[in-house]
């Protein structure tokens, strides 16, 4: 029904009633403009931080898995009690020999405390591990050289530093060959890791020391606990295969009857980015959703200056109706005007988050992605804003009596 | 010959709470195509609200009403904003012109309610319709950059734009000089030489004197309803003034 001419008019009209009043506009598409941008932000920024996760699976591999001790409903890491029973030195042996479909097994031994070396202080973590850990981590040295098994048996004082540490301790020089004290235990730096960067939680993977499993338990811990095993499957599309003969052999070694629960948990390192992507997915939705509500306010914002406007133009609309305008015509052109200002007030939200996300991917450790999906849903969704809010005050207008309309002041 | 325009026993009545008053109080009246017919009478006596029924801007309370043979009256709102767009023209005493909007699009803003389409090129129309009414070289002025006398004209453009067979002018010429009164009784005068047919409310006798019959109005009915005996041409009469240099009124037989 509506032609090239009408629609042309119809623009017109519209961008005419909103140009007339340029402050009033920008003024009440504000809610619009800040909505729109908070929302893409906020979705960006999510989005940012699901592909961080993902490139830190595809980094780490999706061959590693994770083995707690304790029965999985204490989580990962969690020191509950009741079935928690910590791996030993010879489960780990008997795994070694069994598990067929791991390319990699070793235990993992966590220390705290300062460090002292190049006559400076550092706290952070020292881990104990079997040289199978830098295989199943598929980290290697940038520096020096990984310690041998032979070390490991004979709780040989030597360690690797995370690059972080490497450049605390030592910002000007090669550390290899260094003495360093961990908890005042004298070590010799023997290799520097290559770089991790973040984790996908914020953490620095850098921050840390890697000893002989041995040498951690015995001259740091004095108590041979073993906190977790590390290991990884011969290919990530093994993994499920590996997980479940890790699962049986364990059963089998802690004589487990078939109703008993396992008191271990095995968590492949696929679970836990799932675990991470969605927690990422609910603050994406949560955050989104509180910007949406900015877009209803913005939508009453622009419910109410059309109404003032149907007031102010109730002349108009009577000279329209008397040359034979229908309900219909005053009813379109005014949720056009409604449509138009939320659609202007969507494009400067739009490239205002654009400009957003110029400055938070060159100023911040933060990505943010803005995926044209997202845009075109806000556009679609500033149209529903616009019809929904314009929709009363149009009615309104439309349904105005002509005679009297023309007779208002 | 049947009339274009039919009403009998035509009344208003607007209520205000609880009082009510009469504004018509049965009008019959028969116009037959092409009269030009003026419409005199005291203020308050109900010119307008007449004008306003049978321009189908408002519904009777009572009586009937054909138009070019239809019943107005089993009419929706719809069916009575057609019946403004295609059948008829408004020309108002405030001239009732969009602001900020030029003489063109002014003129243009009929044919975007054009249902039927009948006019394919809606800008030749308006500027057909503009230089009919002398505003060839006015295009783009908006109200507020015209005269008074210019304003009408581009509202009578705008009321013939449509080709109506009925142009509809309550007091065209209240708000302006008896000079330019007479300009705009020539653009009358000529439409309805063409054969449209005219109804023209006005205070004025001499206007009056430009039609060919005087209706005459109080408290809502009809009291008098008689043929111009001595009807002017306004053609001789702006012919007449501008011979004159332009001063003063028309010259009185
Ligand atoms: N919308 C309305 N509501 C109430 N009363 C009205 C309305 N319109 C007109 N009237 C009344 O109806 C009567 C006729 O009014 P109308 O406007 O038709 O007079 P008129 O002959 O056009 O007068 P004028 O020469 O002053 O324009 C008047 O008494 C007026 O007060
Ligand atoms: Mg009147």
């Amino acid at each position: 029904m509506i032609g090239s001419f009408q629609f042309k008019n119809l623009m017109k009209t519209a961008f005419r009633s909103i140009l007339k009043n340029r402050m009033r506009s920008f003024l009440t598409s504000l809610g619009i403009i800040i909505g729109v941008a908070a929302v893409i932000v906020m979705v960006g920024i999510g989005e940012g931080a699901q592909k961080q996760i993902q490139d830190e699976l595809a980094s780490l591999g999706t061959d590693v898995m994770m083995v707690f001790p304790g029965a999985s409903r204490f989580g990962g890491v969690s020191r509950g009690a009741g079935s928690w029973s910590p791996f030993t030195l010879s489960e780990v042996e008997k795994i070694r020999e069994k598990a067929t479909a791991l390319r990699a097994l070793s235990p993992v031994v966590r220390a705290g405390g300062q460090v002292i070396g190049g006559g400076k202080n550092w706290s952070t973590s020292t881990y104990g591990v079997d040289p199978e850990y830098f295989v199943a981590r598929n980290w290697d040295v940038a520096l020096g050289e990984i310690f041998s098994t032979r070390d490991v048996i004979n709780r040989k004082k030597v360690a690797i530093l995370g690059k972080t540490v490497a450049d605390e301790l030592y910002p000007s020089g090669n550390p290899i060959g260094e003495r360093i004290r961990i908890r005042n235990v004298p070590f010799v730096v023997i290799g520097v890791l290559k770089p991790k960067g973040q984790s996908s939680m914020g953490q620095d993977q850098d921050d840390i020391i890697i000893a002989p499993t041995n040498t951690v338990m015995y001259r740091l811990q004095g108590h041979p606990r073993i906190d977790f095993l590390i290991a990884s499957a011969r290919s990530s599309a093994e993994v499920d295969a590996a997980q479940e003969q890790l699962r049986n052999i364990l059963r089998e070694m802690r004589k487990l009857q078939d109703e008993d629960a396992d008191n271990f948990n095995i968590r492949t390192q696929a679970d836990l980015v799932e675990t991470a992507a969605e927690t990422a997915r609910m603050l994406t939705l949560l955050l989104a959703s509180i910007a949406g509500v900015s877009l209803v306010v913005g939508g009453i914002g622009i419910m109410n200056i059309m109404l003032v406007s149907v007031t102010e133009r109730t002349r108009e609309i009577g000279i329209r109706l008397s040359i034979g305008a229908r309900s219909v015509d005053v009813l379109t052109q005014f949720v056009t005007e409604a449509v138009v200002l939320s659609l202007i007030g969507g494009a400067i939200g739009i490239a205002l988050s654009f400009a957003a996300a110029f400055f938070v991917n060159r100023l911040s450790s933060l990505e943010m992605i803005i995926n044209p999906g997202t845009v075109v849903l806000v556009c679609f969704v500033c149209v529903g804003v616009g019809v929904f809010f314009g929709w009363y005050p149009a009615r309104k207008a439309a349904s105005l009596n002509p005679v009297e309309a023309l007779r208002y002041e | 010959m049947p009339g274009i325009i039919e009403t009998k026993r035509l009344t208003k009545i607007y209520r205000m709470g609880d009082i009510e008053l009469a504004a018509l109080r049965g009008v019959d009246l028969v116009i037959e195509p092409g009269e030009f017919v003026a419409v005199m009478g005291a203020s308050g006596s109900g010119k307008s609200t007449l004008m306003n029924l049978l321009g189908c801007l408002d519904e009777p309370t009572s009586g009937e009403y054909r138009l070019d043979g239809l019943d107005v009256a089993a009419l929706d709102r719809d069916e009575y904003a057609d019946i403004r767009n295609q059948k008829i023209g408004f020309v108002f005493q405030g001239f009732n012109l969009l602001a900020r909007t030029s003489a063109l699009e002014n003129v243009e803003l009929p044919l975007l309610y054009d249902r039927a389409r009948r006019i394919d090129d809606p800008l030749r129309a308006a500027r057909d319709a503009l230089e009919r009414v002398g505003l060839g070289d006015r295009f783009d002025h908006e109200p507020n950059q015209l005269s008074g006398g210019e304003q009408q004209r581009v509202a009578i453009a705008r009321a013939l734009v449509n080709q109506p067979s009925i142009v509809l002018a309550d007091e065209p010429t209240g708000n302006l000089d008896s000079r330019t009164s007479i300009e705009i009784m020539e653009i009358f005068q000529e439409l309805n030489g063409r054969g449209i047919t005219i109804i023209l409310v006005t205070h004025e006798h001499d206007i009056a004197h430009y039609a060919g019959r005087i209706i005459e109005m109080r408290d809502g009915v009809i009291v008098g309803d008689a043929p111009v005996r001595d009807r002017r041409d306004a053609a001789i009469d702006v012919a007449a003034l501008r011979r004159s240099g332009g001063e003063g009124k028309a010259a009185r037989p």
